[in-house]
């Protein structure tokens, strides 16, 4: 399955140009500036707005010279911003909404290829879904009230519950946290996480929030103006120096990897990922667990010998792959291999120099922060 | 009271009544059209469909017989389908009641389409409902409130009609002859009694009117 988007149409005061094809699996993240056009791209895709252009899924053209599938005839879910429940419906009035209708619609050409195993949540009707989803988005104990008794948090995943529920072939997501405050955000993040986990289609997630797009990311798209400026999976995409948003403090890289040890003692675990092991902080998870941890930029610096008296755990020898400058003309950005995993490191250009670093140069990384992340 | 007052009061009953109905189904579609659309026409049309709030009932009357007479335009159409002429028909005050009402059923109407904006209309097509589907199970029950207002306003407003219906309707017993005909006739007799009954009648009724509406417009407020 894949998705392929070709846009090119002015609006006043901006024009949108896109071309890309994107993976039929897993999360890609739609990452940009506000004004970048990620939110309108999404729009486009939903038939919630006209640009000329070709879209097709799966083969299945919904847009092209001919044809403009409109938006109640495509087999999408979409999650607004703010969570836009309907508020003369109940919870489970505003479940049904779309379920009902999906399941009377006439069926969507089943997809292509079958990936994903015995389960095939793509096409299935929702009805056989409905306790799984409620149970997903933990909103079984909500189910008879209004919207407005909910908190923001709760709106949100009943909104994400509901768009699930049309047994959607792609899931559109627009800035879905951007509107809730931290402890919202954190509150809603695990569901995210395990949505991410568990669902077999595709997801569109449009973020400006580069934490949400390392957690749930697997694939990045980077806009700006307009245009598509870098696009990729995501661990390779955050790797690159020569990236053209800058992401400032947030610059760093994710790794997949698994939980190798537990050390109940100190309570951490080691992460063994392809390239070398790092200890974090124990996140409960169980030994061959998958997870992914994130490195900033920031906590990451390079010493030419090992360490051995320092508060530093994680210390792990490396290649210096490449040397940038940073935003700031004092600072320098090193991509720094660990076996076939990428780091980046931040560090002062006279470090640099006073370390003598060059491609090529075998050095040792000290991570003094790594965050698991899911 | 009189058997002819009876009438009369049945008879506004029921020109009201089928009045607010036609209006409901006219002026729904004029208003969700006025709160879509970005056609060039959206202004003249808004302000025709406004006219008959400002202009005084004597000058609408006046135009809408000289339209439906038998030289008018609309007066030659009804003739040519073997309908007769409106004036002076209780068909004629149905029509002219329609157009002098438009203005109070449109605007509640307008304006809860306006409030509800753009987002659940979205939200719904991308939970598989068409468009019609969107207009019944998402618009116009966010509209309730805008629909109980416009047709206590339409009802309320047609109840109290005079100089039109003294233009066009004359002032027929049982036939044209409506409330405020009848309390206007009742006084030109100095027959002051019925007239007080009538009046006082319409007194109460538009204070409930009033009173049903209050509390209906905090409804109105919520989100």
């Amino acid at each position: 399955m894949s998705i392929a988007v070709r846009f090119r149409h002015a609006y006043p005061g901006f024009a949108l140009d896109v071309d890309l094809d994107l993976p039929g699996r897993g999360v890609t993240a739609l990452f940009g500036h506000s004004g970048s056009g990620k939110t309108t791209l999404l729009r486009c895709i939903a038939g919630l707005e006209r640009a000329t252009g070709r879209l097709s899924i799966d083969g299945a053209v919904w847009q092209d010279d001919d044809t403009f599938v409109p938006t109640h005839r495509r087999p999408i879910g979409y999650v607004f911003q703010e969570a836009s429940l309907f508020p003369h419906l109940s919870v489970q009035g505003n479940l049904d909404f779309g379920m009902k209708r999906a399941q009377r619609a006439p069926s969507f050409p089943a997809r292509e290829g079958g990936a994903g195993g015995g389960r095939d949540n793509g096409c299935r009707p929702a009805g056989a879904d409905f306790q799984h989803i409620i149970e997903l988005l933990g909103i079984g104990t909500l189910l008879d009230r209004k919207p407005d008794r909910l908190s923001g948090g709760e709106r949100q995943r009943v909104a994400i519950a509901r768009a699930l529920l049309t047994a959607p072939r792609l899931l559109l997501m627009d800035e879905p946290l951007a509107a809730l405050d931290l402890a919202r955000k954190n509150e809603i993040l695990p569901y995210l996480e395990r949505l991410h986990d568990e669902l077999e289609i595709p997801v569109l997630y449009v973020s400006h929030a580069p934490d949400e797009v390392a957690r749930l990311a697997d694939h990045i798209v980077v806009m700006e103006g307009g245009r598509e400026v870098a696009q990729g999976p995501l661990i390779d995409v955050l790797s690159r120096l020569d990236l053209p948003i800058r992401l400032g403090e947030d610059t760093g890289v994710v790794l997949d990897g698994t939980v190798v040890e537990r050390d109940e003692n100190w309570q951490l675990a080691r992460i063994g990922f392809s390239g070398g092991t790092v200890w974090v902080r124990d996140g409960g998870h169980a030994l061959g667990h998958p997870v992914r941890v994130r490195i900033l930029a920031r906590d990451v610096s390079i010493a030419r010998e090992p360490q051995h008296d320092s508060s530093i755990l994680n210390c792990l020898p490396a290649e210096v792959a490449e040397i940038a400058d940073d935003a700031h003309p004092a600072l320098a950005l090193v991509k720094l291999m660990l076996g076939k995993s990428a780091v980046v490191a931040r560090l002062t250009h006279r470090s640099a120099c006073g370390l003598g670093l060059k491609p090529g140069a075998q050095v040792y990384a000290q991570i003094k922060a790594v965050a698991l992340i899911g | 009271m009189h058997a002819s007052d009876l009438a009369a009061i049945w008879l506004t009953l029921k020109l009201a009544g089928l009045t607010t109905v036609l209006l409901l189904l006219i002026g729904t579609p004029i208003a969700w059209w006025l709160a879509r659309t970005r056609h060039w026409a959206k202004g003249p049309v808004g302000a025709v469909v406004t006219l008959p709030l400002v202009l005084p009932p004597a000058v609408l009357g006046f135009y809408l017989l000289v339209l439906m007479g038998p030289d008018g335009p609309v007066g030659q159409f009804t003739q040519s389908l073997g309908l007769g002429l409106l004036p002076f028909s209780f068909a004629g005050l149905v029509v002219a009641s329609v157009i002098y009402s438009m203005p109070f059923v449109v605007q509640p109407l307008l304006q809860a389409f306006e409030a509800i904006g753009e987002r659940p209309l979205e939200a719904a097509a991308t939970l598989r409902a068409s468009p019609w589907d969107t207009f019944f199970s998402v618009v116009v029950p966010l509209a309730r409130p805008g629909f109980i207002t416009a047709s206590v306003l339409g009802f309320a407003h047609t109840v109290g009609e005079f100089g039109v219906v003294l233009m066009i309707g004359g002032n027929i017993p049982g036939k044209t002859q409506v409330l405020s005909m009848a309390i206007y006739n009742h006084v030109e007799a100095l027959e002051y009694a019925p007239a007080h009954w009538l009046a006082g009648g319409m007194l109460v009724f538009s204070f409930v009117v009033l009173l049903v509406l209050g509390t209906f417009k905090p409804a109105l407020r919520k989100p």
